[in-house]
């Protein structure tokens, strides 16, 4: 999307381009990558609000991409170590490859504020397995402003569920806007709540611009293909 | 102490500074759950007491660095500081968590305040106390022992409160007041952690808390078992 351009008051020579884009509704790519360094593992994020998801996409993630990259799981769940046991349970990953983090009742400032409980994490786990490829990193569920700081993870989801309403995208929020990839979940559920597909995903492509939308149900797709796909799509990336 | 703060000492005392203190509640959390605090007047006593001896403790240590960071001593310094507050901290659970502090501590402050002073401190104790590394900045960045002192005390109490603000749903203001009484106490603590800030680190002052060294362990126990928010 090209930088805010417009012409507003600011007398003559006012042709210029404002470094960030203002109008709530407009959604671009961050401009400010984090820079994924060589030599540690890829760092991605799993927000969205309570029980979109996450934790069944993270397992979905495990399974279908276990195989073929190295990677470990932390979780940040201010119900302490239930996403954990969860994953654990799934057989899905070694329980070492796991590090819950404890939030202290608030679960954005461990993702976005301050991030030093989930570096430990990071960190622990990377010294646990050298050679780690990907790191995924479960936020608590929160609401739609909760995004992930850019010195924490390289790219982020956000989830976000049709049992919600399908009002969600359009609400907007940093979230839904700015995530790299935003991924409507539970669409088996549309027609029981009565939420209109399409308007949804009109919504999200309108909300987010160029950024990708995925729908998807992990009852019927449990491997959650095209979510694993966009994700050996920027571990490559960084890899190349 | 009569110089102004320096900025330092309030960016550390802050709560949104980014060092990790949010996950942790200096035992509040455990005591909440065995219902010794459930209002006012019971933060109240539980932070009084925690400033005297755990708040004091840090004080003391964070005073001690400050005094050394200002004169650049050897690394072999670093480590006695560190053995000797190791010996005062009884527990497992608040030796991690203190340490977990410090490597937070650590890792914002080589951002923000690089330093000789601290990487010769991080080199000889890579996850260092959280009242020394506190400390230590100050001393590095023009701040004296007491208001290295004053800072590690304000942050030992202040977690706690904020964490009964989140778990108990107490009045803010309320809570905000109890912290602002505590304010005489807090300056004369600084001012008598100061004064040891030159001892021997063996020589320092030993103040201890068997309850909150109780409410550490039983608060890690139960992380394996049940329901908790904060990582002490
Ligand atoms: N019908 C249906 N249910 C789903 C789908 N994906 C997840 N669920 C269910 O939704 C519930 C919540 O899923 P979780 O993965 O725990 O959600 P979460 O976002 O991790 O929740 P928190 O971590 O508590 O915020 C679970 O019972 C899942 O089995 C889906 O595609 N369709
Ligand atoms: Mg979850």
């Amino acid at each position: 999307m090209p930088a805010d351009r417009h012409a507003h008051d600011h007398g003559p020579g006012a042709d210029h381009v404002h470094p960030v884009n203002f109008d709530p509704t407009a959604a671009e790519p961050d401009r400010h990558r984090a820079e994924p360094s060589a030599g540690r593992a890829f760092r991605l994020g799993i927000g969205g609000p309570v029980g979109s998801g996450k934790t069944a996409l993270t397992a979905a993630l495990c399974r279908a991409l276990g195989a073929e990259l190295r990677l470990a799981v932390v979780t940040n769940d201010i119900y302490t170590t239930e996403d954990a046991d969860f994953l654990r349970r799934a057989g899905v990953l070694a329980p070492d490859r796991i590090e819950a983090v404890r939030t202290g009742c608030c679960p954005h400032t461990a993702i976005r504020d301050d991030i030093t409980a989930n570096l430990d994490a990071v960190d622990q786990l990377e010294q646990r397995f050298p050679g780690l490829e990907l790191v995924i990193i479960e936020s608590g569920g929160d609401n739609l402003t909760a995004v992930f700081s850019r010195g924490l993870v390289d790219a982020q989801i956000f989830v976000v569920d049709v049992a919600g309403g399908d009002k969600v995208p359009r609400k907007g929020g940093p979230g839904v806007t700015t995530a790299d990839l935003l991924v409507i979940n539970k669409v088996d559920l549309a027609e029981l709540v009565g939420a209109d597909m399409a308007v949804m995903v009109a919504d999200a492509h309108r909300m987010r611009g160029a950024l990708p939308v995925i729908t998807q149900s992990l009852t019927r797709t449990p491997d959650a293909p095209e979510v694993a796909d966009w994700v050996r799509g920027r571990v490559a990336r960084v890899a190349a | 102490m009569t110089d102004p703060p320096s900025p330092a000492a309030l960016i550390l005392a802050d709560s949104r500074f980014p060092g990790g203190g949010h996950v942790h509640s200096g035992g509040l959390e455990q005591a909440v759950s065995q219902g010794l605090v459930s209002g006012l007047d019971d933060l109240a006593g539980f932070l009084a007491g925690r400033l005297r001896t755990a708040g004091r403790l840090a004080a003391v240590f964070a005073a001690a660095a400050a005094h050394a960071a200002a004169r650049r001593v050897r690394p072999a310094h670093w480590v006695a500081l560190d053995a000797e507050l190791d010996a005062r901290t009884p527990t497992p659970a608040q030796r991690a968590a203190s340490r977990a502090q410090g490597r937070g501590t650590a890792r914002a402050a080589l951002v923000a305040w690089p330093s000789p002073v601290l990487a010769d401190l991080l080199a000889v104790t890579p996850r260092p106390h959280h009242a020394v590394l506190v400390g230590a900045v100050h001393g590095s960045t023009g701040g004296n022992a007491g208001q290295a002192a004053l800072t590690t005390a304000y942050l030992a109490v202040s977690g706690p409160a904020s964490a009964a603000v989140r778990l108990l749903g107490l009045d803010p203001f309320a809570v905000n007041a109890v912290l602002a009484r505590l304010g005489p106490a807090l300056t004369e603590l600084a001012a008598e952690a100061a004064r040891t800030a030159a001892d021997r680190p063996a020589d320092l002052p030993a103040p201890s808390s068997p309850a909150l060294d109780l409410l550490a362990e039983a608060h890690d126990r139960h992380h394996q078992q049940e329901v908790r928010l904060f990582a002490s």
